[in-house]
């Protein structure tokens, strides 16, 4: 090529060059449809909990629908632990990777999104720009703005309801306790067919939290953070007695707990325990229906109401594919996602939208959706207690391993 | 020490359906020494191995082994009591010469003062006395092949069986350590096998000699016709088929 | 005749310089201590306080202190020195016991042919059926309940998961019996064992007498370091106690990874102090077990010399090989258990086989299962590849400089082995960051390269070295420069050898853990990162999907690595034949 032409060539490949970057930047701040448009081919790497193979295949198919609409490739990295996303994040930033970090997305909620949002790891707000935001029962489920007592400021964009419950098999437990206290009555009599995943699994820490709830003096205590040493002392002391009480009955007598609730589950399922928690009402019938647990599998909560929160999505700070995070987490409140969500063929958990305001055909989607067979209705499901603040249970999740991992 | 002869009935040694040896018979009085000798490949190690009760499985073997009256084709090599001497020392390098000696050492001298004298004796006899001590990688190979022989005297055996244990050695050397090993095996009254390829080896040892062909066949040559001739009492080899 | 040729000289003219094959092993030493060196050092300097990035610049002993503040650092210490020690002492006692007792018979013979693909199972898979295997609800119960255990539910008791780590201890003798079986079988092959066998069974001694008197303290300094390999494993192993030892607390290695990956970043220096701590567990472990070494050949002699025979050996036979037997059946029945369960729909206990069967468990799977399957390929095939053409490289100037390597080149080779995973993975992945190069291929491929090189190189060694000289010496003779013979002459003589060590590195490869995690900074999906995370959760079925896929690819390399020589020269009895 000739000099000449060669110079002019550059010339023009570095001005395009400058525009589209200084386009992208622009792009970033401007409407949906940029954004979409932004997105189209990126590669989005989605940090999720990845236990459960219901829901990683649930994550497959939202990677089937956004390849298609939207040109998004989504990969899930499964994990065993959202820290361990936390903790990559706290590292890029720490050692000043700022842009292209690994992760585009996370699944999040409670001590995870508090201690994101006070380090400067999250990218957002995020709800606002989000089309399907729009259509959230924020009325009805305040926890898909305030996030165990932390108001989430859009950082973050609501996914899922998860409610407490346990998982029994009728074949063999006639009567299933229905309060704290009757767990342990029950335990006595039933020695070695109960347990509960170690903290910090995120069941096991709210099997604590429904201990606290119930043998606390002073419940409310919960919704502030934690005002002093011997205030949590004195309010937990109750706590620590009754898990002294039913150790001794648990499962493998209280020495090695399983590993996570899905393990738990596993017991269930080999007949090594009688209950198992789960996070969601419907699981038990999903279960049922993918052969993962007998026919004879239902589910039963306490009569003083259980542990309800929201789970969500956030973008990292530093995500290299962000307009396509953005795009996945707009995908996931739409009514299609949330209702193959909460289809117990595929899931079962419960989903964030205001059915009662979508249009019709939308709303069909969920009237149609079968019960399962072990499933409650609403009203049976009973009332909703709140999640305490997060320092409490970063306080109690770490006396339990002073206390009961020798 | 009950020792007999050693007798050889019918034996034959069959590898990949091919005879190596067939129907030998063969018997060693005590105190003579037969030599076995044949071209390589014609199974003089095999028939050694056979007799020590270490014979590669991949031979089909017929035929007995009788030692002193009894019969022991069926025992394990440890129960047979027939010394070997092969052509490396084999001296276990991981211990000294002393060692080497107590090892084939029978329990019987217990305690460690006994059974030193009686190592000490033995070096003394053999013209090594005070080399107890001593690395046996560091030993010449006529010293190393002479602890190789005591060891295997000390384990007090029956039979003595010697698989070319001369050929390394160099021609000076052979000739006294020859007059060793035969002198030793005869003031024991072992009877001794010995194979070789080296007609010296069978000129020295004086005494009758079986020749070994390829694919099994074998015949006394006429040194044993001639010492049947003279020593009526010496059993033959028989030549069969 | 061939002491009367002269020596040819087989390096290359002066004119030329240096060639490019010298550099080969200094380019390997420095490709794979560098990242030992750094990462010992990116480890050991946070575990005094000084970790820039956070802004920690003062030597302190704080980690250390809240290392030992930890609550559950002792259960963890004293689970990680019982599983351990305990498993390297029962793999080598069934490993001797075998070779004294059973040597020469069918079932040696036997064993001994399965021992390569037993070998090529990666350890989480195996420890995945384990678990299945051992567990109080698990097939071997299944098998037996209720007709002969009366057991309706299963029983309370601890055989998964126990506080004292038998479970891990179990599934580590598992891997490591026939590891150091492999590399016994390797050393009796110079040690003149049949000789010394033959010389003591004269000298009226039993057969398993013999052949731990006079066998044994041959081949035992062949051993060690493998031995000392298997020491630092069993004390450091991630995956197999994520998988079979308790959680709370988990042994110290597994508690170190979850420090590294706790979202409080100060932790990180409790790591740190946490790797510190464990290397030096396992190097006062190394130590101990020389001193014990020392003690057993002092005392040893006594027993060596005093002259007593031993008996027949047939109950220590009956006992060893029954034990070996066990290893290796349990160890088929973990892979079964895993394929088992990839074509089940339901099964629950107590049946012995699933209740109902189906292929949905392999369908479903689909694009994801694919994409990690060939970066698992991928990645394996490349770090085996690169460390071939090194080893290889090394190799092949060795003998063109006539060098003999020492002991101390072996000890480096060693390096990689012996150093706990967990105590320099951080210190790389931080060297990684630094480089710009974390979380991509060439950081993946260069964190497996370490593992696999040594494990190709201790392979492929004594065949090349064994190969005659005289083929290489006839070639140069004929006219042909020392490149034409290598490409030529050698490797396709060493076909079988080079192949099968190229599978031993795609094995070593698929196996890795805790690399992949650390230098893939969670891009990279690979079949074992994916099988260990879903081994906490409760579909067994795709755990068998991935656990059995995972042991597949190794089994595929071995199946090729015996293939392609064999079809290669059909026609060439003397290369087709098994070496």
């Amino acid at each position: 090529m000739p000099k000449r032409a060669r110079a002019f060539a550059i010339g023009i490949a570095l001005a395009l060059a400058i525009a589209a970057c200084l386009s992208a930047t622009a792009r970033a701040e401007s409407g949906w449809p940029e954004i979409v448009a932004e997105a189209e081919g990126q590669e989005v790497f989605w940090n999720a909990w990845g236990g459960d193979e219901r829901i990683n295949a649930y994550i497959a198919w939202v990677g089937e629908r956004v390849a298609a609409d939207y040109g998004v490739t989504l990969r899930h990295v499964k994990l065993a632990d959202t820290a361990e996303a936390v903790a990559r994040v706290l590292a890029e930033k720490a050692a000043g990777r700022d842009e292209g970090g690994a992760i585009d997305l996370i699944w999040i909620n409670g001590e995870n999104f508090a201690a994101m949002k006070e380090n400067g790891l999250l990218y957002g707000p995020i709800a606002g720009l989000l089309p399907n935001f729009a259509l959230v029962d924020v009325a009805g489920k305040p926890t898909t703005l305030i996030d165990f007592t932390v108001p989430t400021e859009g950082y973050e964009a609501p996914w899922g309801a998860a409610k407490i419950n346990f998982i029994y098999d009728s074949a063999r437990v006639e009567a299933p306790p229905r309060s704290m206290a009757a767990f342990l009555d029950w335990a006595r009599a039933h020695p070695g067919r109960f347990t509960y995943p170690a903290p910090p699994d995120f069941i096991g820490s709210t099997f604590l939290k429904q201990i606290v709830i119930e043998t606390m003096a002073d419940p409310g205590l919960l919704q502030a953070p934690v005002p002093d040493d011997a205030t949590f002392a004195a309010a937990t002391a109750p706590l620590w007695d009754y898990l002294d009480a039913l150790h001794p009955h648990l499962w493998r007598h209280g020495e090695t707990f399983p590993t996570s609730g899905t393990a738990q589950r596993q017991l269930l399922d080999d007949g090594e325990v009688d209950i198992s928690i789960s996070f969601y009402p419907s699981e038990a019938s999903s279960l049922i229906a993918q052969d993962l647990l007998p026919g004879t599998a239902r589910v039963f909560v306490l009569d003083g109401g259980t542990i309800g929160n929201v789970h969500f999505v956030a973008i990292p700070y530093n995500a290299r594919s962000k307009e396509g995070a953005l795009v996945v987490a707009n995908f996931l409140m739409s009514p299609e996602a949330q209702a193959r969500k909460q289809d117990i063929a595929y899931w079962g958990d419960e989903t964030v939208l205001a059915v009662g305001k979508l249009p019709p055909e939308e709303r069909k989607l969920f009237d149609e959706l079968p019960l399962g067979a072990a499933a409650l209705t609403p009203e049976q499901l009973g009332p909703t207690l709140l999640e305490p603040h997060p320092s409490w249970m970063t306080r109690i999740e770490a006396e339990w391993l002073t206390r009961y991992s020798r | 020490m009950a020792v007999g002869q050693l007798e050889l009935r019918d034996v034959t040694l069959e590898l990949a359906g091919r005879p190596v040896i067939a129907g030998l018979s063969l018997t060693v009085a005590a105190s003579d020494l037969v030599t076995v000798m044949g071209p390589s490949g014609s199974g003089k190690s095999s028939l050694l191995a056979f007799i020590c009760g270490t014979l590669d499985p991949a031979f089909r073997s017929t035929g007995s082994v009788r030692l002193a009256g009894a019969e022991i084709t069926g025992l394990p090599p440890e129960k047979r009591r027939v010394g070997i001497l092969f052509q490396d020392d084999l001296l276990f390098p991981h211990l000294s010469v002393a060692e080497n000696l107590a090892f084939g050492l029978p329990p019987s001298p217990a305690g460690r003062k006994a059974r030193t004298a009686r190592i000490e004796q033995a070096l003394v006899e053999a013209d090594l006395a005070g080399f107890g001590g001593r690395d046996p990688a560091t030993l010449s190979g006529g010293q190393r092949a002479r602890v190789a022989l005591l060891r295997t005297l000390l384990a007090e055996p029956r039979a003595l069986l010697l698989d070319e244990p001369f050929a390394k050695l160099d021609v000076a050397l052979r000739d006294r350590f020859r007059r060793f090993v035969f002198d030793h095996a005869r003031a024991q009254g072992l009877p001794t096998l010995l194979v070789t390829h080296d007609p010296a080896d069978a000129e020295a040892a004086a005494g009758p000699v079986v020749e070994l062909a390829a694919a099994g066949a074998h015949r006394a040559t006429g040194a044993e016709r001639a010492a049947s001739a003279r020593e009526p009492g010496v059993a033959m080899a028989k030549a069969a088929r | 005749m061939a002491d009367a040729l002269q020596p040819v000289n087989l390096a290359p003219p002066a004119a030329a310089g240096r060639s490019l094959l010298g550099y080969a092993p200094a380019l390997t030493l420095a490709l794979f201590l560098l990242p030992i060196a750094a990462g010992l050092a990116g480890t050991w300097l946070p575990a005094f306080g000084y970790l820039p990035v956070l802004g920690r610049t003062e030597l302190s002993l704080g980690p250390w202190r809240d290392l030992a503040a930890y609550p559950g650092l002792g259960g963890s210490l004293r689970l990680t020195l019982i599983s351990g020690v305990l498993a390297t002492l029962v793999s080598l006692a069934l490993t001797i016991a075998f070779l004294a007792a059973c040597h020469g018979t069918r079932l040696f013979a036997r064993l001994r042919r399965l021992l390569a693909p037993l070998l090529a199972v990666p350890h989480a898979a195996l420890a995945i059926g384990f678990a299945f295997l051992a567990a109080p609800s698990g097939w071997l119960v299944r098998l037996a309940s209720p007709w002969a255990t009366g057991w309706d539910l299963p029983p309370d008791i601890a055989t998964l998961q126990d506080p004292y780590g038998l479970a891990l201890a179990g599934g580590l003798v598992l891997k490591e019996t026939p590891f150091l079986l492999l590399m016994s079988l390797a050393a009796l092959d110079q040690a003149q064992a049949r000789e010394r066998l033959a010389v003591a069974r004269s000298l009226g001694y039993g057969p398993v007498a013999a052949w731990l008197k006079t066998v044994l303290p041959a081949i035992y300094p062949q051993i060690r370091l493998p031995i000392y390999a298997v020491l630092a494993f069993s004390l450091s192993v991630v995956d197999m106690a994520i998988i079979l030892a308790p959680a709370t607390p988990p042994p110290l290695a597994v508690q170190i990874f979850r420090w590294f990956n706790d979202p409080d970043l100060s932790m990180r220096l409790v790591a740190a102090a946490g790797a510190g701590l464990q290397l030096l567990l396992v190097i006062a472990a190394i130590l101990a077990w020389r001193a014990l070494e020392i003690a057993i050949a002092y005392f040893g002699r006594f027993w060596l010399t005093a002259g007593r025979r031993g008996g027949g050996g047939r109950v220590a036979a009956l006992g060893a090989g029954a034990g070996m037997l066990a290893v290796f059946v349990l160890a088929g029945g973990s892979l079964a258990a895993l394929a088992l369960w990839s074509l089940a729909r339901r099964w629950q206990y107590p049946s012995a086989v699933p209740d109902s069967w189906t292929l949905d468990n392999w369908a479903r799977q689909g694009d994801g299962l694919v994409w990690i399957t060939g970066t698992t390929a991928l990645l394996a095939l490349v770090s085996a590849l690169l460390a071939l053409a090194l080893v290889l490289a090394c190799l092949e100037n060795e003998q063109r400089r006539r060098l003999h390597p020492g002991g101390f080149a072996l000890w480096l080779l060693y390096t990689p082995l012996l150093v706990p995973q967990v105590a320099f993975l951080f210190g790389a992945q931080i060297l990684a960051v630094v480089a710009g190069i974390d979380g991509t291929w060439p950081a993946l491929v260069w964190s497996h390269l370490l593992f696999v090189l040594p494990y190709v190189f201790l392979a492929l060694a004594d065949p090349y070295r064994a190969l005659d000289e005289r083929y290489t010496r006839s070639a140069l003779c004929l006219g042909a420069c020392a490149d034409k013979v290598f490409w030529r002459v050698k490797l396709p003589m060493l076909l079988r050898p080079v192949l099968f060590a190229l599978a031993i590195g795609v094995a070593v490869s698929v196996a890795q853990y805790l690399p992949t995690m650390f230098a893939g900074s969670g891009r990279f999906v690979t079949l074992t990162t994916e099988a260990v995370s879903l081994s906490g959760g409760a579909d067994r079925r795709v755990m068998g999907v991935y656990g059995f896929l995972q042991a597949l690819l190794p089994l595929a390399a071995f199946a090729a690595a015996l293939a392609v020589p064999a079809w290669l020269y059909r026609e060439r009895r003397a290369l087709s034949w098994r070496g």
